[in-house]
């Protein structure tokens, strides 16, 4: 065993999990609409509260027969008791009247008799298939931020990514679990690395154009292209602060690919590294702002750095390899990236992902033997991490992946023709 | 000078523009008389037969039929060399195997008059005539014969050895041919990241550039565009391909 197999996230220290039953709502309505949109709700609550990494789910087959949907209904005790033995039971109903999902969830702790009533939460939307998956995942946050002692749940969360079409790349968008995919972009042309705003109104990448690839923006409020003006060079690899005024990226205006931040305008454009060689894909430490990771190749082989956002304070990060997409954690300590840790002809491994602890430089191997995988990104709670995933190596059969911050619970999101995922800050 | 002598060449003056003047109305008096311009081949009574011959569309692939259709004046006996006697005017649709000049011959009283056309069949696999060469440019394939692509080691954006003979070779053809303006392409083999060797392929073609230039290649005819691994030249999993796709190529910037 070595010292790195002892290393802990934040994911599975602390107790044990929750043990959590989450029961399927009562049909409130006769309306014809209910039994479809209730099974929609029930799979993404019991999915997104399964996929959160802090409950242990118990099986439906072992709950109680009686399903309750309101409080007078339940006897908690069946559910505190053997097989079930749940402490929190998530339950309630859900009905569609005059095209609009009522929907009422109840959160209860199993083991307080007198008072067991957690959460209580209405719902009243219009009536989809939509509605029924969102208020799923707005209640699977409630229970995960009151269970998780104040971490907001990702359920509501969104993933950007970079969508394989023949030729051409185009940007789309879906939900945390890989629903609801949807393009954002229609540029009939290359385009890369999509980078969400912290507040989720822009979206900056690049995208091949007559002047070669060029920083872009859309709005996702105007829901179309914004500017970004063109400078030369190649202009790849944005990243958000986490102020949400500026944007670092990679730049070769000045005949060497170097960082460069600008404001989120692309004005005011400094640049912050200067050795020979390329720099790229920088990221921000999203909790202070005040330092960025970025890939070099000053050395040869890439190599991961960090560095304060004025150039000052270089760090090499790796110590050898080839490391590249490097993502910061929401809380600032550890920094998930693509390392293949052998790189040459014929050498063992391949590339996976790694996350190392900054302030120690020890680090973990996520994915092992899977194919080659690269750019990871956290979730905003910190506990996920999305990356893309090829199995046999083909960059056309790039497919995004998730799985918990230590490795386990890996699944794929997409089909294949899906790279570069980058979730949301919120 | 004394006043003399101004009044001698004063007068010489005068008595050259005097000269002058007679030689260009006599020359022009000249031509007026006879018109060459109205002088047939041959002066007799009969007029002249005239002809036109045209030709709908005028290049076809091969297979494709065309029409023919000539005029003709004056004539009594017209001929279409490959087709025979044919009518004093007509059409007819043909479908020549290869480019083929229609040589039209009408006779008459008054002499005989020609007329032709050229029809272009395109042969799919080799054509029949040489590429025309733009002035300047020069031709697409005398370009890439003397700029040739540049090809870099393993995760390397230095120029190799091998390099510097190209790169002598494309200054002096670029030198022999100043309007041409380049784009250099940069390229990287599909292993590694796609993000890392979009920078790596900006360095290949920027080593590239830095070469011509220092050559004596005006910087501002040369412009850089890195594809990455974005526009793979060749896809198998092999040296000899990802050889291939570890370069900076050149093409006509138009």
């Amino acid at each position: 065993m070595r010292a790195q197999d002892t290393f802990k996230t934040e994911t599975s220290s602390g107790v044990t999990n929750i043990r959590i039953a989450v029961a399927d709502f009562k049909p409130a309505s006769s309306d014809p609409q209910t039994d479809g949109l209730k099974h929609t709700f029930d799979t993404t609550l019991f999915a997104d509260l399964a996929n959160a990494g802090i409950f242990d789910i118990v099986s439906k087959s072992l709950l109680p027969q009686s399903i309750p949907g309101t409080p007078p209904e339940i006897k908690v005790q069946d559910w505190a008791a053997a097989p079930t033995s749940a402490a929190m039971v998530a339950f309630g109903n859900f009905g569609v009247q005059a095209g609009k999902i009522i929907c009422n969830g109840f959160l209860f702790d199993a083991k307080n008799l007198q008072y067991p009533q957690v959460l209580a939460k209405q719902y009243n939307e219009e009536a989809s298939d939509d509605s029924a998956r969102q208020i799923a995942h707005r209640f699977a946050d409630e229970i995960i931020f009151r269970l998780s002692g104040g971490s907001q749940g990702i359920a509501e969360s969104k993933i950007y990514y970079v969508k394989i079409t023949g030729a051409d790349k185009e940007i789309w968008e879906m939900d945390y679990d890989g629903a609801n995919q949807r393009p954002l972009t229609h540029l009939g042309t290359v385009s890369l690395s999509p980078r969400i705003s912290p507040d989720s109104s822009r979206l900056a990448f690049a995208s091949l154009g007559r002047d070669g690839f060029q920083i872009r923006m859309f709005s996702l409020v105007l829901n179309r292209m914004v500017n970004f003006p063109g400078v030369g060079g190649t202009n790849i690899t944005p990243a958000w602060a986490p102020n949400g005024k500026d944007i670092a990226y990679s730049s070769s205006r000045s005949g060497d690919p170097e960082i460069w931040v600008s404001d989120a305008n692309g004005a005011l454009a400094r640049r912050i590294t200067s050795f020979r060689g390329p720099d790229v894909s920088p990221v921000f430490n999203p909790r202070t702002g005040s330092q960025i990771a970025w890939i070099s190749g000053r050395t040869g082989l890439p190599q991961l750095y960090i560095m304060d956002t004025d150039g000052s304070a270089i760090q090499r990060m790796t110590d050898g390899g080839y490391a590249t997409s490097v993502s910061w954690s929401p809380n600032g300590q550890f920094l998930a990236f693509a390392w293949d840790r052998k790189y040459g002809p014929g050498a063992p491994g391949g590339q996976d992902i790694y996350i190392m602890e900054i302030a120690s430089k020890r680090w973990i191997q996520l994915t092992h033997d899977g194919g080659r995988c690269d750019f990871p990104s956290w979730s905003p709670d910190g506990r996920h991490i999305v990356y893309a995933n090829t199995a046999d190596g083909k960059a056309s059969h790039m497919k995004i992946m998730t799985m918990l911050a230590d490795g386990t619970q890996k699944r794929a999101l997409t089909d294949p023709g899906a790279d570069m995922p980058n979730w949301s800050w919120k | 000078m004394s006043a003399r002598q101004n009044r001698i060449s004063k007068t010489l003056v005068m008595a050259a523009t005097l000269v002058a003047l007679v030689a260009v109305t006599g020359c022009h008096k000249k031509a007026s008389g006879v018109n060459p311009s109205a002088l047939g081949p041959t002066p007799a009574a009969a007029p002249a037969p005239t002809a036109t011959i045209t030709a709908e569309p005028g290049a076809i692939d091969q297979g494709q039929s065309v029409v023919l259709n000539w005029r003709s004046q004056n004539a009594s006996a017209v001929t279409i060399d490959g087709i025979g006697d044919v009518n004093l005017n007509g059409t007819q649709t043909v479908s020549p195997a290869n480019s083929t000049n229609f040589h039209l011959t009408a006779k008459g009283d008054g002499g005989v008059a020609e007329a032709n056309v050229r029809v272009t069949v395109r042969v799919p696999v080799a054509p029949t005539a040489p590429p025309t060469v733009a002035a300047d440019m020069g031709s697409e394939a005398a370009f890439h014969q003397n700029v040739q692509d540049i090809f870099f080691d393993y995760d390397s954006f230095d120029l190799r050895p091998d390099a510097t003979t190209s790169v002598t070779q494309a200054a002096s053809y670029l030198a022999a041919h100043p309007s041409i303006k380049v784009i250099i392409g940069g390229y990287c083999d599909d292993r590694g990241s796609a993000e890392y060797n979009l920078a790596l392929g900006e360095n290949r073609a920027n080593s590239a550039r830095a070469a011509l230039v220092s050559a004596g290649v005006s910087a501002n005819r040369l412009r850089v565009i890195s594809y990455g691994k974005e526009k793979q030249f060749c896809t198998d999993e092999t040296e000899s391909c990802w050889q291939q796709n570890r370069r900076a190529q050149f093409s006509l910037d138009r």
